[in-house]
């Protein structure tokens, strides 16, 4: 059963092989169709295992989809601790696989017009090809082991693709900043598995989810009793707290976010598909796959994921509203959109309840449920902005306005992901952000209406970013220069799929039938009291930014611009984070840690080995002798040894 | 004389139909161009890779049903357990590619006639390794031993013309049979006090011995002293520079792990069962910890300071044979799979290595480290290969190389010699140094003479590819360790 899987992992990973070995040998049009058919293969691929798995297979007896385990094999044995690898095929999982394979799919479809003739052609395809293999091997991870060893993969990928343009400072600086950060968060998600690891006994997932706190200690693996005791108080909060530092790295919380406005140097195809659609939920991922364990073991610690997704969401919200690099306005709002789903994992226990009810459950199908639309239409966008950008040669929105009359396909897509991210019915958006909300009210009406403020921000920002680039003041000097024209069919054609999506899966298909936390069947039922607030408040901001943004002349905006003159330079600023970094890093940091310890280092532990090699040196010169050549001597040494030898086994 | 009992050696019997085989078609072919006609004698390459590579895949894995029963032929002489056939397999892989590279150097004028003789001599040592493997008893295990090291003397003065050549191959056999001559003497003591040869009886009347204690150790020493000289510990070793650097290349190749490698499983083997005595076991592993000590350190400290390249593979040889040798330190099931599993991974790379060392000395005579000065610059894709097999000869991830140190650690560890694992790791860490140094040569360092750009053979160019993969999958490819871990056993 679902053996073929493997090849979802393998194709990727062989046209990665191809292209990265031969690639120059090759021309730029079969690179691409390579790796675009390879993907063009697994995303079949995917599309028959969810379908065979959520249709052909189904429900078991107990009602719910069992996980199947197609390959699992051990890797590197510890003892009774050992790393495996191998393919976990679940809902969660499945989803994913669609997720991934669809978007990378467009976007290997979308980069042939877009990378078109670009040097490192090749190159490009390549590292898409490996991209898309880490992440796919993320997902279908059969143990958070494995799960990290492909992270760290797609932690890679994305610098390598960050840093495409190597000729250009911003980029290279980029992709180093990206890795850096994202790597620092990485050394907690390790701890935190070593940690879990060696108190629970177990990395795998099928542990993982078996664990119940009613079983007590026994749940756990070690011989050592008192590890095991440890195991179940205090340790395993800490373990997946210190986890979801690493998730928080990868899915650009507060303050680990920094990394991912700058990743925007790279490609635009690549920020739609690795900081927009998929890299960045692997956080979002990661706390799903862990969530039996939460629920079980560390109900408290779910709080901090409310708050740090609460601020982030705002946080993001706030800056996108004053960013005028079209890309940057994106990135803030991916920030603050998947800071949803992080909000909704956390709200699924309702204060003192410990039993998953329905009400409980229903924050984690959001939150997949939101991940699944957000790809879509999120992807949507940011291939919607490499149009305009590639129409415009610009990322600012001066150099844009009017664009609607040049770009009529790339106008529409655009309008309708961004009804969606608003939340208007009947787009995809709205269902699934409906859903949030909701689990958010259920939480605490606090967090409820905070949220709810922040969806009527994003619905704000994302019309102004509209209205900035196909209405308002048009740039005709620029235009006149250059007249921008729509993109060719194979960047048009990713973006009308993915609009379709957009448009048809929140109301075609019942999420809730696919993915829930206790697995069984839960029917989405919308909440018509916070559909409509929510709508009506989605729309009341879309018309606010429409009065403001629409016109030639802005006068409200200006107006509002010049009344709060440092509001709007903080917000742009992006509140002075960056530097606040810059100061921790540099001032304080370098110079008042690092610089004494690389003195120490150059100097004392240095000199060490310095002194070692020298004596190493001076040792080997002097028992040259030994190796003289001379045969006798040779034979002497021999029997000397023997005795030796002989003389040590004795005494 | 129940006949069937000639299936057990399936192994032996189908090498020695190769050498057979080889052997008559070699009388045959001409060797020199006659009536216009290229050389037939040529050809012997191919047929002897052919038919080593059909022995090698006929014989890859083991045939017997119970994986870790030991079955015995002709009064016990010989043994054979599932571990022996992978062993065997991995003996044959390594051959397999000692041919591969050898073929270029056996077409030079000085050596294409007696190009048939390379091949059956170097099976019958490899004949003489199996048998060593899977004897049961003292007297053919000394036969094989022989066997395993008298031919190789002549191999290693193969190119006899060489004045390096003829004066290795005689100090090399005088020196095995210095060594010989000393195990024997100390299986003499042991029959002295046992009464018997074979392993399975000594092992049994050893036990519990009270008297006669200091001739069972002398024996013990001296058994271990002449296995060290195979495995070139120290301080049994000295005879490896010169001889490593004296011997073509393709044969220091051969020397440096195929030889190597079976003396370090029998050394094992035979350790484990006729010395399993617990007052014994105490004392061969005291010994060997500080062979150990003695062999990876002394051998890195020699290492740093060569400049010839052979002789630098030399003591990169002997400090891995030290690694070896630690995984038999205990005497465990996990000990021996590190083994076996270390011997592969060690094979390949090594072999990777001497592959290129070989093509570069018969393109261009050089084997020295300032030679190698710039050959990224000429040789791209020699230099990278090389700096592959470098990095996993030392250790570095994501190379197979890593793992095996990481098996053999822990393998030492849990048989409870954490400090021999303290040192080993030190060592590591020289070691990477002077690995690096070649990779350092090779990409950095300028060089006014570089060595010219030139295109390998097609058979160095199978042998470097079988190498890399091992390099590269072997570690990565977890399969491998644990299919060899279903056939390990161990001192109870």
């Amino acid at each position: 059963m679902f053996t073929y899987t493997i090849l979802i992992l393998l194709l990727p990973f062989l046209s990665f092989l191809l292209l990265g070995l031969f690639g120059n040998k090759l021309s730029h049009k079969l690179a691409g169709l390579i790796g675009t058919f390879s993907l063009g293969v697994v995303f079949l691929l995917s599309c028959y295992t969810a379908y065979e798995y959520f249709v052909t297979v189904g429900r078991g007896a107990s009602g719910v989809y069992e996980a199947f385990v197609p390959y699992n094999i051990t890797w590197l044995p510890l003892g009774s601790l050992h790393f495996d690898m191998g393919i976990l095929l679940d809902p969660i999982s499945v989803i994913m696989l669609i997720v991934i394979s669809t978007v990378s799919f467009m976007v290997h479809i979308y980069s042939f017009g877009y990378m078109h003739g670009e040097r490192g052609f090749q190159r490009y395809y390549a590292f898409l090809s490996l991209f898309t293999m880490s992440m796919l091997g993320l997902v279908v991870a059969t143990n958070i082991f494995q799960m990290y060893l492909f992270w760290e993969l797609v932690g890679v990928s994305s610098y390598l693709l960050i840093g495409f343009y190597y000729t250009q400072k911003a980029a290279i600086a980029a992709s180093k900043k990206a890795f850096i950060v994202t790597r620092f968060a990485d050394m907690f998600f390790l701890i935190g598995i070593l940690i879990f690891g060696y108190y629970t006994g177990s990395f795998s997932f099928s542990f993982v989810n078996e664990l119940k706190l009613a079983d007590g200690v026994a749940a756990f693996i070690p011989a050592d009793a008192s590890r095991a005791m440890a195991a179940g108080s205090f340790i395993l909060p800490t373990a997946l707290t210190l986890m979801f530092i690493g998730g928080a790295g990868k899915s650009a919380m507060f303050p680990l976010h920094i990394w991912l406005p700058d990743a925007m140097e790279g490609p635009t195809p690549v920020s739609a598909l690795i900081h927009a659609a998929t890299m960045v939920v692997a956080g979002v991922y990661q706390v799903a796959r862990m969530f039996p364990m939460w629920i079980e073991y560390a109900p408290q610690a779910m709080s901090i994921i409310v708050w740090v997704g609460v601020l982030t969401a705002f946080y993001a919200a706030a800056v996108a509203m004053a960013q005028s690099d079209i890309k940057r306005v994106l990135a803030f709002s991916t920030i603050s959109q998947i800071a949803f789903m992080m909000v909704a994992l956390g709200v699924c226990l309702p204060g003192h309840e410990t039993v998953l009810d329905n009400h409980a459950q229903l924050g984690y199908m959001a939150g997949m449920f939101h991940l699944f639309t957000h790809a879509m239409f999120k992807a949507c966008l940011f291939l919607g902005a490499g149009c305009i950008i590639h129409a415009v040669h610009s990322n600012e929105m001066r150099e844009m306005g009017g664009l609607r009359k040049y770009m009529p396909v790339t106008h529409f897509t655009f309008l309708f992901s961004c009804l969606a991210i608003s939340g208007i019915p009947p787009f995809s958006g709205f269902f699934s952000k409906d859903e949030i909300i909701t689990a958010c009210f259920q939480y605490s009406p606090v967090v409820g209406w905070v949220m709810t403020g922040i969806a009527a921000m994003t619905a704000f920002y994302m019309f102004r970013l509209y209205y900035g680039i196909f209405w308002g003041t048009e740039n005709k000097e620029a235009h006149a220069h250059h007249t921008p024209h729509e993109a060719p069919w194979t960047m048009t054609i990713p973006l009308i799929f993915l609009t379709f999506i957009t448009m048809t899966c929140g109301w075609i298909v019942n999420f809730g039938s696919f993915i829930s936390a206790s697995g069984l069947d839960y029917p989405i039922h919308l909440d018509t009291k916070i559909a409509i607030t929510s709508t009506v408040i989605a729309v009341v901001s879309i018309c606010i930014a429409t009065y403001i943004y629409k016109g030639e002349k802005q006068p409200v905006a200006d107006k509002l611009q010049a009344a709060m003159p440092r509001l709007h330079q903080w917000a742009y600023k992006r509140f002075y984070l960056d530097e606040v970094y810059q100061y921790i890093t540099h001032r304080i940091i370098f110079k008042h840690i690092s610089k004494p310890i690389a003195w120490f280092d150059r100097h004392i532990i240095d000199g060490f080995f310095n002194f070692l090699a020298w004596g190493t040196h001076e040792l080997g010169f002097q028992i040259r002798g030994f190796q003289s050549g001379a045969i006798q001597k040779y034979a002497f040494i021999f029997l000397l040894g023997a005795l030796i030898l002989m003389l040590i086994m004795i005494l | 004389m129940d006949y069937s009992q000639f299936l057990f050696m399936r192994e032996e019997l189908s090498l020695l139909a190769v050498i057979l085989i080889i052997f008559i078609a070699d009388l045959f072919m001409s060797k020199e161009p006659r009536d216009g006609k290229p050389a037939q004698g040529s050809s012997i390459g191919i047929v002897a890779c052919i038919l080593l590579g059909i022995h090698t895949l006929a014989n890859l894995v083991p045939f017997c049903e119970d994986m870790k029963i030991e079955q015995t032929a002709f009064g016990g002489m010989y043994v054979h357990t599932a571990m022996m056939t992978i062993v065997k397999s991995v003996l044959n892989v390594g051959t397999l590619v000692v041919f591969l590279m050898a073929n270029g150097w056996l077409q030079r004028a000085e050596n294409r006639v007696k190009q048939g003789e390379f091949y059956i001599i170097t099976l019958f040592t490899v004949l003489g390794m199996y048998f060593m493997i899977s004897s049961g008893h003292f007297l053919m295990f000394f036969i094989g031993l022989e066997l395993a090291s008298v031919p190789l003397a002549a191999l290693i003065a193969f190119d006899k013309w060489r004045y390096e050549s003829a004066e290795a191959g005689a100090k090399f056999i005088l020196l095995a049979l210095f060594s010989s001559a000393l195990l024997l003497y100390g299986v003499s003591l042991i029959y002295g006090i046992t009464g018997t040869l074979y392993f399975g009886q000594i092992g049994a009347i050893l036990t519990g011995l009270s008297d006669n204690l200091l001739l069972a150790v002398l024996g013990l020493t001296l058994f271990i002293a002449g296995m060290g000289f195979k495995i070139s510990l120290v301080p049994f070793h000295l005879w490896t520079a010169d001889t490593y650097e004296g011997a073509p290349t393709v044969v220091t190749g051969y020397l440096s792990v195929v030889s190597k490698g079976s003396a370090a499983f029998v050394l094992m083997t035979v350790l484990m069962k006729a010395f399993a005595d617990t007052t014994l076991s105490s004392q061969w592993n005291i010994g060997l910890f500080w062979l150990i000590v003695a062999s990876i350190t002394i051998a890195n400290i020699f290492a740093i300071q060569q400049k010839n390249l052979k002789r630098f593979m030399a003591f990169s040889a002997i400090s891995q044979a030290g690694y070896l040798v630690l995984a038999v330190m205990g005497g465990t099931a996990q000990g021996m799979t590190a083994l076996v599993y270390y011997l592969l991974v060690y094979m390949v790379a090594d072999l990777g290595v001497f592959a290129i060392l070989n093509v570069v000395e018969q393109k261009s005579g050089k084997i020295c480290m300032d030679d190698y000065n710039g050959l990224y610059e000429t040789n791209p894709k020699l230099a990278f290969l090389m700096t592959l097999c470098l990095f996993s000869l030392a250790g570095i991830p994501p190379f197979a190389g890593m793992f095996s140190k990481f098996f053999v650690f822990m393998a030492a560890f849990n048989a409870g010699y954490q400090w021999l694992v303290l040192i080993a790791l030190v060592n590591t860490v020289i070691s990477l140094y002077y690995y690096l140094l070649i990779v350092k040569a090779m990409y950095i360092n300028k060089s006014d003479s570089p060595v010219p750009a030139f295109k390998s053979d097609a058979y160095t160019k199978i042998a470097l590819v079988i190498c890399i993969a091992g390099v590269v999958l072997a570690g990565i490819i977890g399969v491998a360790y644990n299919y060899i871990d279903t056939f390990a056993y161990g001192m109870e």
